[in-house]
């Protein structure tokens, strides 16, 4: 059994029930995770939540249509700015991603029980940002359909490659690598819920439940043997997913980096793009977990111990942001290089100020807040600041975007960007697939690792540690002096 | 038609008294068939007795096949097959071709890895799942012995090892 201080705060709650608190028990972890996948579709907030989606998903859909149908004229892009809102939109949301990856691979490494309540909702939460992402990949291309023309496939004019030279490329890889590894770490750590919910269903009598859950859970019988592999696998996935995080942002930030225009010709992009990133993830994960604590009442799952330690993350990649941000402009003055110079006076005092200011508030202030503990264990002040700065991460690539195109070399080629109907559309189209697909993920599968929680439940949250020792005075050894919840 | 096991089958509450349970039992020259169990019990396989597993290994030689591909794929592509002059490069930088390498072995080392992992362990989409307690996906580690490998003791002996070893119910017999 490992250790754990006795002075930190247990990880999952005692439960309540007729005002009495009692330690929870591996069953009532089964029950209130599972409560919520078995019960009928009928819940009220879930559907008004389902209904907005899709009716986003589907006025979104409608801007898509007119993306692929007419082109990209549909959009704001001009001569001058030929890349805007999309690849804005590309880069959040490939950075939303990122949190899920870290929490389940990079704190697992680091031996982090508090990401075991966060983690499935977490991943799931990368996979639908990747697939947002990738889906303005699709828009920017014009012919969606020609996509398979990124992968280096023999084609019918030739033996003509793609070019492994270029950043894009490395795009097409580092994407599609991160949604199929963060898929299958996902699915892999699904199978042992999935069998709990088999199983239920089969006691139940539940047809239709079992024979679902038993496809999608391959036979898990949760044997010593199969135990002790997955948790290999696990281990070995969050080793490889670790330096994916960071290679799939530093690759994004090299589509700029590469290239010779002032304000993104910067080598400080790879780590500043991955601190954003996991910036910006940290506060999407705190936006979702919030909402879905709150509608399945999963407060003693996810306590305020997760929320102070998400935000204790926030705080710092903010200010490893902000000191990127200030870097940034000390290197463009101290180049001596007018362009890159003029680029970064523009960016804080040309026609994008209030982007730029937008931007430094939500970023570098308002994380600050949470140097403070009242304010980093209030729930409230938590959720605000969650959307605050994923709000300052859009127009964080907007300003590193637009205000570097807008004014290129050439005064005579000087243009301003204004988004259109359609572009906006095209973002409210992803916002519609992303919160489909997490709805229904939350809906039809575990939000939360029964298997990882029941895992640290003894040993963050042990109540019952005198009756364990009298049952077995010889196995509990010297090492489980837990701390109860008080 | 297939010939039935038995099977003697424990359930414990605790990790704490399952872990030295395996111990005694095992001591006792009982072979245990397998322990099932809702989460994973750290170093229950260690305590059962089984080998560390190659799965590392595996994933290592996934990860090199990986590199080897890439490699060996991008250089042909570039370097040979249609060699294109892109901005006065060489047609074999090697620098640009460490992002498309890098994802490529984690790729192929975390697809074959797994892809082991599942094989090994025979799961698989619409696997029928052998279970001998389905409270074992819920809130009890289940202790399976079988009977036909266990000829030293008589099945009354079993049970009577497992009581003494803190299982909270009376063992049962179990036809697979």
């Amino acid at each position: 059994m490992q250790v754990t201080s006795p002075v930190r705060a247990p990880l999952v709650l005692k439960k309540e029930e007729n005002g009495q608190k009692r330690a929870t028990t591996y069953h009532d972890i089964t029950e209130d995770i599972c409560r919520q996948v078995e019960a009928p579709p009928t819940n009220p907030r879930w559907l008004l939540a389902m209904l907005l989606s899709l009716a986003a998903l589907g006025w979104g859909g409608y801007t898509l249509y007119r993306t692929w149908w007419f082109g990209l004229g549909e959009w704001g892009l001009n001569k001058t700015v030929g890349w805007a809102w999309d690849i804005t939109n590309f880069v959040w949301w490939v950075g939303i991603g990122h949190a899920g990856t870290l929490i389940s691979a990079i704190l697992l490494l680091f031996r982090q029980k508090w990401r075991t309540s966060i983690n499935r909702a977490a991943e799931a939460m990368t996979i639908f940002a990747v697939l947002c992402a990738g889906s303005f990949i699709l828009m920017h291309m014009g012919r969606a359909w020609m996509a398979y023309w990124a992968l280096p496939l023999p084609n019918t004019y030739g033996s003509l490659w793609v070019n492994f030279n270029s950043p894009l490329v490395w795009d097409v890889f580092a994407i599609s690598t991160y949604l199929t590894v963060s898929v299958v770490f996902w699915y892999i750590g699904l199978i042992p819920d999935l069998a709990t919910i088999r199983e239920r269903a089969i006691a139940r009598g539940d047809k239709i439940r079992a024979f679902v859950y038993g496809i999608l859970s391959f036979g898990w019988d949760g044997s010593a043997k199969t135990w002790a592999r997955y948790e290999e696998v696990a281990l070995i996935l969050a080793g490889l997913s670790t330096p994916l995080v960071l290679s799939v942002h530093t690759i994004v930030s090299m589509d700029f980096a590469t290239s010779l225009i002032p304000g993104w010709h910067t080598t400080i992009f790879p780590p500043y793009f991955v601190a954003g990133a996991i910036f910006s993830g940290f506060a999407m994960v705190l936006t979702l977990m919030l909402i879905t604590r709150h509608v399945f009442k999963l407060q003693a799952y996810i306590t305020l111990e997760h929320i102070e330690s998400m935000n204790k993350v926030i705080v710092l990649t903010g200010s490893i942001v902000g000191i990127a941000y200030l870097t940034e402009f000390f290197i463009a003055w101290y180049s001596g290089v007018e362009y890159e110079s003029y680029a970064f006076i523009n960016r804080a005092f040309g026609p994008y100020w209030w982007a730029y200011a937008a931007m430094m508030s939500c970023n570098v202030l308002s994380p600050q807040f949470f140097w403070f503990r009242s304010l980093r264990r209030n729930i409230y002040v938590t959720f605000i600041l969650s959307i605050v700065v994923n709000i300052g991460m859009w127009f964080e690539r907007f300003v590193i975007i637009v205000t570097s195109l807008h004014r290129d070399y050439l005064p005579s080629s000087w243009a301003m960007f204004y988004p259109t109907w359609v572009d906006l559309g095209d973002y409210i189209f992803t916002f519609g697939l992303f919160f489909t697909l997490f709805f229904l993920f939350a809906k039809f599968l575990p939000v939360i690792n029964m298997a990882e929680v029941k895992a640290v439940l003894k040993s963050t949250s042990q109540t019952t540690l005198e009756k364990v020792q009298a049952r077995s005075a010889e196995s509990v050894a010297s090492d489980t002096h837990q701390g109860d919840d008080k | 038609m297939a010939e039935t096991k038995k099977y003697i089958v424990g359930v414990f509450d605790d990790e704490d008294v399952l872990l030295p349970a395996v111990k005694k039992i095992r001591a006792e020259g009982v072979q245990i068939h397998d322990v099932y169990t809702p989460y994973p019990v750290h170093h229950l396989d260690t305590y059962l007795g089984y080998k560390r597993t190659r799965l590392g290994k595996a994933a290592f030689l996934f990860g090199a096949t990986g590199t080897t591909l890439a490699i060996t794929m991008i250089s042909y592509m570039l370097g040979f097959d249609w060699p294109m002059d892109i901005g006065g490069k060489d047609f074999l930088p090697a620098p640009n071709f460490v992002p498309v390498t890098f994802e490529s072995t984690v790729l192929i080392s975390a697809l074959g890895m797994v892809g082991t992992f599942l094989v090994s362990r025979g799961l698989g989409p619409g696997k029928k799942a052998i279970m001998f307690d389905p409270r074992s996906t819920d809130d009890k580690h289940v202790m399976a012995i079988n009977l036909d490998k266990n000829t030293k003791h008589s099945k009354e002996d079993i049970v009577a090892i497992l009581k003494q070893n803190g299982v909270t119910e009376e063992p049962k017999e179990v036809d697979l």
